[in-house]
């Protein structure tokens, strides 16, 4: 049976342009595998044997690397996914709290996704925001920080009508609050 | 430092827009590249005058960063590399992305800069795969640096070209190792390298590559501009410059604070930070990610950050990113998570390691649930000794040490949730 996925022209132009920036074709590996998710929500095995193919790579190599890496989805997710920090810092401000309320919200499990393909849960490995914890992580994209119940509502309220949150800047402490 | 206050930061300056390569430009940026390609510079003389500053790595080695340059072989015509490492993702270390975020263009002049001074063809910047928002900062950042000519070839007119390029990871604490990293950028499973040959010699594809951390980088145009002798006079003295602080955990005012090193520690939570949250008293201090072994709370009274005093307290400098814990805190439940991190992260190369950490995570977990005796711990203790120094990478260790310090600093609140003998004793 064909492959099912096809890449669209523009996503082969900057499969050309992330290999110009290396001396080989291998560390395309990681840089494709990203545009194939963002393209497909996901890389299971026919997704990685087009990124395979693409490349000029063997299937097992690629297969390797998406299997090493965790942010890779090697089955569908959710349209949302919810990575929720509960690494030290995170775990210390009550980022499990925060898990399980969302679990309870959604009636779903971590590792689970929702009914209608819309959220799906993770507890992960620090995401490197410390200062901001608790926090969360949307569909390897935007950060959501200083999580409460009350902001956990707005997000998911948000995310159900198609919006994500936008880009959050957190300031230095030490820079003069400027509006 | 008394008047903490009156420091001005130097490394993520108050201006806004700092990001903007005009306003960088405008407020003395890409001097001091352009000083260091002027003929008064050789890139050897840049080399000694970093060695000279010691700045010592702040991804967590604390290794001089102009004596890692001095590594690099004699330029053969080939391509050499620079591969600047902001894959963060050390537990408690959030600092490297204020730098993307904020000074993206100081990071760039820094590597440029280090760059020239090791003949350098092609810099890359590597940074984790969850930042993906820095990850995008940073494309905008070099494009701009690339059409103002601070990038590319022939620059500001010298004979000096380089190439200078993102790439990311895609979740993988393992690959903020530097030799795991150059794999990764290689396009492979991030499996860290037996050394030597050392990256200097065999780095990325076989050639010669420095890496180096993004603070690290970001250090060297204030080097350059104010001299050595300016950077090596701040903060402690045998660990000197600015650093950032990422202080997170139970206090008032967790985030990034710009500071000499060598600071109290106590003052950084008292004041800096806020003072604990809730008037809670402090129980435990992770220094410097959660690799760092633990120091009690009552133990804090004149230890400063910086590599020395911490070491004599029993810890290390590590990313300087400081975990703060209050009295409530289950430190169960704490090195338990810590050690499930380790367990997730490893590899899985060498065995000491890759079983090595899940025996600990499942013995914390057994203890955590009630289930442990007192013996688990003298197991967990011999664990870490059978981990330790046994693996190609670092990580083994990483995981070792919170689990044997946090035991024994907090022996008794470990012994408490074992299960009684049953054991006759005589």
């Amino acid at each position: 049976m064909a492959n099912q996925y096809e890449f669209t022209p523009e996503d082969l132009q900057e499969i050309e342009d992330i290999k110009s920036k290396f001396p080989e074709v291998m560390p395309a590996t990681l840089p494709t595998l990203w545009v194939a998710q963002r393209r497909f929500g996901h890389v299971e095995p026919d997704v990685q044997e087009l990124v395979a193919n693409t490349l000029g790579l063997p299937f097992s190599h690629v297969h390797g690397v998406a299997t090493f890496y965790t942010q890779y989805y090697k089955e569908k997710k959710g349209k949302y996914v919810l990575d929720v920090c509960t690494t030290t810092s995170c775990q210390l401000c009550g980022g499990y709290d925060m898990l399980h309320y969302l679990e309870k919200k959604l009636g779903i499990k971590k590792g689970e996704t929702t009914d209608d393909g819309l959220f799906s849960i993770q507890s992960v490995e620090c995401l490197g925001a410390c200062g901001y914890a608790p926090m969360m992580q949307i569909t390897n994209d935007i950060y959501v920080n200083n999580l409460t119940e009350e902001k956990l509502d707005e997000v998911i309220k948000s995310l159900k009508a198609g919006k994500m949150p936008e880009f959050e800047s957190v300031g230095m402490p030490q820079h003069t609050e400027r509006s | 430092m008394s008047d903490w206050k009156s420091y001005t930061p130097v490394l993520i300056p108050d201006i806004p827009n700092l990001h903007e390569i005009n306003v960088y430009v405008k407020n003395g940026g890409y001097e001091s590249l352009k000083k260091v390609l002027s003929k008064d510079w050789t890139p050897e003389s840049v080399v000694n005058e970093v060695k000279a500053a010691n700045i010592r790595g702040r991804g967590g080695a604390g290794f001089n960063a102009g004596l890692k340059w001095s590594f690099m072989p004699k330029p053969d015509g080939g391509p050499r590399y620079l591969a600047c490492n902001g894959d963060e993702s050390e537990p408690g270390t959030f600092k490297d992305r204020k730098i993307f975020e904020y000074n993206p263009h100081l990071f760039i002049e820094g590597a440029l800069i280090a760059a020239y001074a090791m003949q350098v063809t092609t810099i890359y910047v590597y940074i984790r795969g969850e930042y993906r928002s820095w990850i995008l900062m940073m494309e905008k950042a070099l494009k701009d640096a690339y059409e103002k000519g601070f990038i590319g070839k022939n620059i500001l007119g010298s004979d000096f070209s380089v190439e200078f390029h993102v790439t990311g990871g895609a979740g993988a604490y393992i690959c903020g190792e530097e030799t795991s990293m150059l794999e990764s950028l290689e396009g492979k499973r991030g499996y860290p390298r037996v050394k030597p040959p050392f990256p200097a010699q065999k780095g990325l594809w076989g050639r010669p590559t420095t890496i180096n951390n993004i603070e690290t980088l970001a250090c060297v145009p204030l080097v350059i501009e104010r001299g050595a002798d300016w950077f090596s006079g701040v903060g402690a003295p045998t660990h000197p410059g600015p650093v950032l602080y990422g202080i997170s955990g139970h206090v008032n005012r967790p985030g990034v604070y710009e500071l000499p090193t060598g600071m109290p520690v106590l003052q950084l939570i008292d004041e800096v930070a806020g003072g604990m949250r809730n008037g809670k008293k402090l129980k435990g201090l992770i220094p410097g990610g959660s690799s760092t072994p633990i120091l009690r709370g009552d133990s804090l009274e004149g230890v400063n950050m910086d590599a020395d005093s911490l070491r004599e307290a029993g810890s290390m400098m590590g990313t300087a990113g400081m975990i703060v814990m209050d009295e409530d805190t289950d430190m169960v439940e704490m090195l338990w998570r810590i050690a499930y991190f380790y367990h997730h992260e490893s590899c899985g190369q060498c065995t000491p390691c890759r079983e090595g950490t899940g025996w600990l995570e499942k013995i914390l977990l057994k203890i955590k649930n009630g289930e442990g005796e007192i013996r688990d711990l003298d197991l967990l203790l011999d664990l870490t000794t059978q981990m330790e120094g046994r693996t190609i990478c670092a990580l083994a260790d990483a995981a070792a040490w919170p689990v044997r310090h946090t035991i024994n600093r907090f022996r008794d609140e470990f012994e408490a949730r074992c299960k009684q003998s049953t054991f006759a004793l005589a």
